[in-house]
């Protein structure tokens, strides 16, 4: 009996192909809308986290700030009140891991007949762990390095890419501000940071040579501060607040002239952001499924009503009622099936597409397919067999006569 | 007792519309005997196919008692009247009601599939049925594509399915033209003579003249009921 039922809803669908390609569309559009905006909203906000978390979140940023004095008030960090005995004193409190201090200028680099305008930072050994960067090849700088101011540099590798191509840039010489730097690392790519821009697009050289040699100034940009355990972030702030206010001569805490950042409250504040764009796709999502669903409702509705008819002359060939709504579930639950599985593949090819498309990572949920899915699947289950049911239950010539 | 295939007493139907009381049966009494070839006359309006929606289990009376081969039909459930429809009776429509999807061959399976007859069985039943009302070559046709003449005689070898006692038909010709016509009746009267009961509601004379006992309904009361010892025959038809 179940297998007639099935054979006779299959050769209905059949036998109606329009009415059911355009039944199972409403279904497809909502369920692969919902999966791939959703897929969206997760990618970004996994892109964010992950660049934010690959900084490490026992991370401290040191910067000199504006201070706040009525006047002119200079942008945060272009102050020049950070300087290299300030960075010595911070490296020897207790809670420190590692300290790495950093300048930064925008440079024209040459290697032979080729030029890169690129990002130039001044560092010490530290810096490659404190930023959780790993080297593609050759090495990093060493402390000797520093000591010794020596000309070597090591890039990434957009820098890499640009001058030197398929060559290995380990061992060449290269010119920043005409001055000649011997390449001793590559490193690994790192990607887009979190707000879009190529962090492998840099040259990394020893901060005494960069102060000294190329930008020739007598403070620091900034400071990374890496605290031995995340628990004891807040107290290594408050030291280092302490200690450039005692340093730095200040007595009155508004009038600093230097300023901290935390990571963990970076991170909170990016989560808030990411937070907001997915709920406002999430919301995108919800509204597709719900007009998807009055879309297959609709659908349903009317094309189960208009074969009321066809019902009657069911009935009066001895169909039970029992027949008519198993016939009627069936199709329904083949369409709504069909529709869902087609809906949750292209869904799952479009957020592929955009992601191969835009280079936007987007990341498919799980739970957002299941309740897609079954939220498509209700919604034709109940108005397919809803009229249905209503239809098998009239005397024959009640259905027979219906307009 | 009596051993009448099918007895009714006192039927009334009245349709409620809104508030508004229609009534159309205002109580039948009719017996008739197996091998019966009956047929109901009456101008429009006169309840007619109402009548004829309840003998064949389409609708329930308002109240009165209707009994099929002994059995009170009042006190069946709807999937006992579904499986007298069925069955026990074979119903032809004025309007065919073939499903416009189905070919001919499965317009006549389709019965025997409620029945749970398997499709072997079936098909082979459907292909003789549809040859013998002269459509062997038309089988996998749809309705759409078959002249009226042509869906009348799908619905008839459709209402055979089974093989019924009873067959009844609502103004069977009623869209028919004079061939066709007398194509139809030449089946029907066709399964008379295999000694079924047969119902007949038309408003023609021609062809109440057919059957072996006229019954005619004026306002809902049968106002003449008598037999026609002057049956026509099965007719000659010149096939162009």
């Amino acid at each position: 009996m179940y297998k007639e039922s099935f054979l006779m809803a299959w050769a209905s669908l059949v036998a109606n192909k329009m009415r059911s390609i355009l039944t199972m569309l409403g279904i497809i559009i909502g369920v692969a809308a919902v999966i791939a905006l959703v897929s969206i909203g997760n990618g970004v906000k996994q892109d964010i986290q992950n660049s934010i978390s690959s900084l490490g979140s026992n991370l401290l940023m040191v910067m000199p700030g504006a201070p706040r004095t009525p006047g002119v008030r200079p942008t945060a960090g272009s102050m020049k009140s950070l300087k290299v005995a300030d960075y010595e004193a911070i490296a020897k409190l207790d809670g420190v891991k590692a300290v790495s201090p950093m300048t930064n200028g925008t440079y024209v680099v040459i290697y032979q007949n080729k030029n890169w305008t690129t990002s130039v930072s001044g560092v010490n050994a530290n810096y490659l762990d404190v930023n959780n960067w790993t080297m593609k090849s050759g090495r990093f700088l060493s402390n000797k390095n520093i000591q010794n101011r020596e000309r070597v540099a090591v890039i990434g590798k957009t820098v890499a890419k640009n001058l030197f191509g398929d060559e290995d840039p380990v061992g060449a010489e290269i010119r920043v501000k005409n001055i000649p730097f011997r390449v001793i690392g590559v490193l690994n790519s790192k990607g887009s940071g979190a707000m879009g821009n190529d962090q492998d697009d840099m040259v990394i050289i020893p901060y005494t040579t960069a102060m000294e040699r190329v930008d020739g100034i007598d403070y620091l940009r900034m400071l990374y501060v890496v605290a031995k355990d995340e628990n004891g972030i807040d107290r290594l702030q408050s030291d280092i607040e302490n200690l450039l206010r005692v340093r730095h001569g200040i007595k009155d805490t508004n009038l600093d002239d230097f300023n901290i950042q935390n990571m963990n409250s970076i991170m909170e504040t990016m989560e808030e952001t990411t937070g907001t764009l997915t709920l406002f796709l999430g919301a995108v999502a919800a509204i597709s499924l719900v007009v998807g669903g009055i879309g297959i409702m609709n659908i349903m509705l009317v094309s189960v009503t208009e074969r009321t008819r066809e019902i009657g002359i069911r009935k009066a060939l001895g169909a039970t009622y029992f027949v008519i709504v198993t016939q009627f579930l069936i199709e329904a639950v083949v369409i709504s099936l069909m529709g869902g599985l087609i809906g949750i593949a292209l869904g799952i090819g479009a957020s592929k597409l955009i992601s191969l498309a835009s280079g936007m990572s987007t990341v498919i949920s799980v739970p957002t397919i299941v309740l897609s899915f079954a939220f498509s699947m209700a919604i034709g289950l109940v108005f397919g067999i809803y009229p249905a049911r209503k239809a098998a239950k009239l005397n024959p010539i009640d259905a027979l006569h219906y307009e | 007792m009596n051993n009448s295939v099918i007895d009714i007493q006192g039927i009334t139907k009245t349709y409620v519309n809104g508030k508004l009381k229609v009534p159309v049966l205002h109580g039948i009494d009719l017996q008739v005997q197996k091998g019966d070839f009956v047929s109901i006359m009456g101008p429009s309006g006169s309840g007619k196919s109402t009548f004829m929606n309840i003998l064949g289990c389409l609708d329930r009376p308002t109240s009165g008692s209707y009994r099929l081969n002994g059995n009170e039909v009042a006190n069946l459930s709807d999937d006992e009247l579904a499986y007298v429809r069925n069955k026990e009776i074979g119903f032809v429509f004025q309007s065919f009601n073939l499903l416009t999807k189905l070919t001919a061959l499965e317009n006549v399976a389709l019965p025997m599939v409620y029945a749970g007859v398997d499709k072997k069985t079936r098909t082979a039943r459907a292909e003789a049925l549809l040859s013998s009302v002269g459509l062997g070559d038309r089988m996998d046709h749809l309705p759409a594509e078959l002249s009226g003449g042509q869906r009348q005689r799908v619905a008839i070898a459709r209402a055979l399915a089974n093989d019924p006692a009873i067959i009844m038909a609502d103004e069977p010709t009623g869209n028919l033209d004079s061939k066709s016509t007398i194509d139809v009746m030449n089946i029907v009267r066709g399964l008379y003579d295999e000694g079924r009961t047969i119902i007949l509601v038309t408003h023609e004379p021609d062809i109440a003249t057919y059957a072996s006992r006229n019954v005619v309904l004026r306002d809902g009361y049968i106002v003449e009921d008598k037999q026609n010892l002057n049956m026509t025959p099965v007719q000659e038809v010149t096939h162009v």
